[in-house]
């Protein structure tokens, strides 16, 4: 039972966090308010036995991800958009989409269609890095390999997009036809 | 512990508010972050039923989850400094250029 109160206000602040985020008027209101839901939800990693998850969820998403954002903030100034703009309709769409989905999930749940049991208590080493690590080395070379060329090319692409655009000066420019005929006449 | 009805609950709710902010807010930035809101919902399912299976496949594709997030975030937020530095604004309203 006490379980079920852990979980409850984890998940309360989990929830109330991102409402904030989505509610709030300020950029960096939403920055902060969303870092705080990571750190939640790591939590809750943690209670579900993935130590490894959770404190790769703290370092990545709430130490890199979001201060990247606060980065594209402090550049952007300020930015003051109004909350709710009426979108001809679909803000209503959306509402009534959630509400529906929210329903049909709630029904799931408080009505045990599924019929899921309880999780039971993880082991002590359940989420080991080293568990991890090795599954993430013997099993999935290929999709590691390819996860370290993605974000080689997500370094370079994000240093390419940032870079001003103009042609070198001083530059010789020269035509490969030009390299050819040359050839030709000296043969 | 919990039920798992309870964990995939909260995850639906994750997920429903941050497509609300995808659809609803104008500010690039913030659907930005509300995508980040939905991956974790996702990830919160997969560590979810990694643990009730025990089984640990499920959070090393979270793993790979926050990987291609923070490629897309790297390449998304550069992509958003340079639309400022062309219109000074970073309304998704306003960027309607491609629009038939």
């Amino acid at each position: 039972m006490l379980n079920v109160i852990v979980f409850g206000l984890i998940a309360l602040i989990v929830v109330a966090t991102a409402l904030a985020m989505l509610l709030t008027r300020k950029p960096i209101f939403s920055v902060l308010f969303l870092v705080l839901n990571f750190a939640s939800v790591a939590l809750l990693y943690l209670i579900l036995g993935a130590p490894f998850i959770a404190f790769a969820q703290i370092t990545v998403y709430a130490g890199a991800i979001m201060v990247l954002f606060l980065f594209v903030i402090m550049l952007l100034g300020a930015e003051r958009a109004g909350f709710i703009e009426p979108l001809k309709g679909q803000r209503w769409i959306a509402l009534i989409l959630a509400v529906v989905f929210l329903v049909l999930v709630s029904i799931l749940i408080m009505g045990n269609l599924l019929d899921l049991p309880s999780l039971h208590k993880p082991d002590v080493d359940f989420g080991a890095p080293v568990d991890i690590g090795v599954l993430l080395f013997e099993n999935y070379t290929l999709p590691f390999l390819i996860i370290s060329v993605i974000l080689l090319v997500s370094t370079i692409g994000a240093v390419v997009l940032s870079k001003d655009m103009q042609p070198v000066k001083n530059v010789q420019v020269v035509h490969l036809d030009e390299v050819t005929t040359s050839g030709e006449e000296e043969e | 512990m919990p039920p798992v009805a309870y964990f995939l609950g909260l995850s639906a709710v994750m997920f429903m508010l941050g497509f609300l902010g995808v659809v609803l807010r104008r500010n690039a930035l913030i659907i930005f972050m509300s995508l980040e809101l939905m991956f974790n919902a996702a990830n919160l399912t997969f560590v979810t039923f990694a643990s009730f299976y025990h089984n640990i496949n499920g959070q090393l594709f979270v793993f790979f989850v926050m990987a291609i997030a923070a490629a897309e975030v790297a390449i998304g937020l550069a992509l958003i400094v340079k639309i400022f530095r062309a219109k000074h604004q970073i309304d998704v309203d306003q960027m309607s250029s491609l629009k038939g």
